[in-house]
């Protein structure tokens, strides 16, 4: 059952306060504890290794589908699961990894995701990371996420990280067919010693498919990101990147841009960004009278939204 | 009251130590609008900077209702009822209208919030949720500015250049804001401005130049007197001459 760390856990990374309306899997310490499918979302555990497949029917509008995991232990879990999102469906996913690692051994999650996103679909997935407890043992994230998108499919990506894991690499690749458009929102915060990595893969195979990419970090104390952000175009398509970083103390951020057009009528721009907080910002907001730490903090706030 | 005592700035750039503020004395006195005007680079911009405390005066002292504040910070000031509309404001990312506005008023009081953008000119249900980003223009970025220092209660507020961008349609409207912080407002307001219709708001004019104050007197004397340079100006009325012949 589900303790008080636990719940925090949820709540951090999914906004779960409460059991979840409609679908969900919750699993903890490598084992899935709760799991409740719906008339038209199935969750089944799969056969031949750790994870679930989620099955959305076609044709499913406005349900949603919780899948967090929780770690409350210093212990390696790795994990595979498959989407299929039904034709002409539109839905919310809700995945993410919380870590509270009280010990001194590190406590590590590896998901695959794969989705494959049908003909018309709508997809929006969130996966939030979130890591505390004050043993030494390290807290590891590392997501792999697949992401096919069929004629006419929108997907939407938000993947959030802001506080307390200690290394991540994320790598995230995803295929947009005819007509499919994609948006992904990255916020990163890193402090101490943390590390972060992120890869960001799209081919835009289809004629008039799009992606938008916003990537947003801040790279506090000593630590350190790379972003690896890349679009392929094949097609008559439309690309945009925007990564954007603010970097303090000792923090190293590295932003390798790569745009690649296999079409003449590949439309392609990548704008990256590294630099320290603006002064005339901090000045601004001191003189309505916050101090230059209160100033700080709410323009990192805003940058992180 | 605001005091400015024999106050001297320096500053730094690539050719070494500059001075920008040679001795500048004032006294600011409270329910009173003062236009300051001068020429360019005359260091009007460096007094409003100085009297917030984002510049340091390196001799002299500043004092706000007697006690002295030299020492004190740009927060210190703030808190103690010191404001400053930038010339240029800058532009923040993911921080909103509605949110800057809540810093600035110290709260979250919607109907507040509207009714300081319709006193700039603005819009309430266009712009409260737009971040203030480099989507906006100049003249919708001075606006924002300038409602943020209407949002809270001061003692001395200096708006500098608030005209500038503002296109002639909301000009009307902004004078009318001005005049009407004279009838609400008893501090001391401090307009930096090149324009005749705010001048004319004023019950002194400060003319600054050279990094000094070179002279303290009323608009429709400092009107009178801007004619007389005008024309006593050859070169330039031979200029004027010279393209009204060749048109
Ligand atoms: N931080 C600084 N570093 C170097 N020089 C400065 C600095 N601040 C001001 N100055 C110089 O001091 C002088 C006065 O500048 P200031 O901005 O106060 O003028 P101003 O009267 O506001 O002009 P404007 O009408 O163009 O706004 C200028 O020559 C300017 O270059
Ligand atoms: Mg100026």
């Amino acid at each position: 059952m589900l303790n008080k760390t636990d719940r925090k856990l949820l709540a951090a990374v999914a906004d779960l306060h409460t059991v979840p309306q409609g679908a969900f899997n919750i699993r903890k310490n490598g084992e899935g504890i709760m799991r409740r499918s719906t008339a038209n979302i199935e969750i089944v555990p799969k056969a031949d290794k750790p994870g679930i497949d989620i099955l959305v029917k076609p044709g499913t509008k406005n349900e949603s589908v919780h899948i967090p995991v929780i770690l409350s232990a210093g212990l390696q879990d790795l994990v595979y699961n498959t989407f299929e999102i039904g034709a002409g469906s539109d839905v919310l996913v809700v995945a993410g990894c919380g870590i509270h690692n009280p010990g001194s051994s590190e406590a590590r999650h590896d998901g695959v995701h794969e989705f494959f996103v049908r003909k018309g679909a709508k997809m929006k997935y969130v996966e939030k990371h979130y890591g505390e407890g004050r043993g030494s043992g390290e807290r590891i994230l590392n997501p792999k996420t697949i992401i096919e998108v069929e004629e006419g499919g929108v997907v939407e990506l938000e993947m959030i990280q802001l506080q307390g894991v200690d290394q991540t690499k994320r790598d995230t690749e995803i295929k947009l067919q005819a007509n499919s458009r994609l948006i992904v929102t990255e916020r990163l915060l890193t402090s101490h010693k943390q590390e972060a990595e992120s890869i960001i893969t799209v081919e835009l195979v289809g004629d008039d498919s799009s992606a938008q990419i916003v990537s947003r970090s801040v790279a506090k104390d000593d630590s350190r990101q790379l972003f690896h952000l890349n679009l392929r175009g094949y097609a008559r398509c439309r690309g945009h990147i925007q990564c954007d970083s603010i970097i303090m103390h000792n923090a190293k951020v590295s932003s390798i841009p790569e745009i690649s057009a296999y079409h003449t009528d590949a439309a392609l721009i990548h704008e990256a960004a590294i630099g320290k907080i603006a002064s005339e910002q901090l000045l601004k907001l001191m003189t309505l009278g916050l101090s230059e730490k209160e100033a700080e903090e709410a323009i990192l706030e805003g940058f992180l939204k | 009251m605001l005091e400015l005592r024999d106050v001297h700035v320096t500053a730094n750039d690539e050719t070494g130590t500059v001075t920008v503020l040679q001795g500048i004395n004032l006294t600011l006195e409270d329910n009173k609008i003062y236009v300051m005007t001068g020429p360019n680079g005359g260091g009007k911009t460096s007094i409003a900077k100085t009297i917030m405390g984002i510049y340091r005066p390196s001799r002299g002292k500043i004092l706000l209702d007697g006690a002295d504040i030299t020492e004190k910070s740009i927060t210190e000031r703030a808190r103690l009822g010191i404001g400053y509309a930038f010339q240029q404001p800058p532009r923040f990312k993911g921080i909103k209208v509605k949110d800057l506005l809540k810093i600035a008023a110290g709260n979250d009081d919607n109907g507040l919030h509207c009714d300081l953008l319709y006193d700039v000119g603005l819009c309430a249900q266009d712009y409260l949720e737009r971040e203030i980003n480099s989507s906006f223009s100049g003249g919708e970025l001075k606006r924002i500015e300038i409602a943020s220092l209407l949002a809270r209660k001061l003692k001395v507020a200096i708006f500098d250049e608030p005209e500038a961008g503002i296109d002639l349609w909301s000009f009307q409207k902004l004078t009318e804001t001005f005049a009407g912080l004279r009838e609400k407002y008893r501090g001391t307001l401090v307009i930096i401005s090149h324009q005749e219709r705010i001048l004319r708001l004023a019950d002194r004019v400060i003319l600054v130049s050279g990094g000094r104050v070179s002279e303290i007197t009323t608009p429709e004397k400092f009107l009178a007197e801007i004619e007389i340079v005008t024309a006593d100006c050859r070169c330039r009325t031979d200029c004027i001459k010279g393209e009204v012949a060749n048109a």
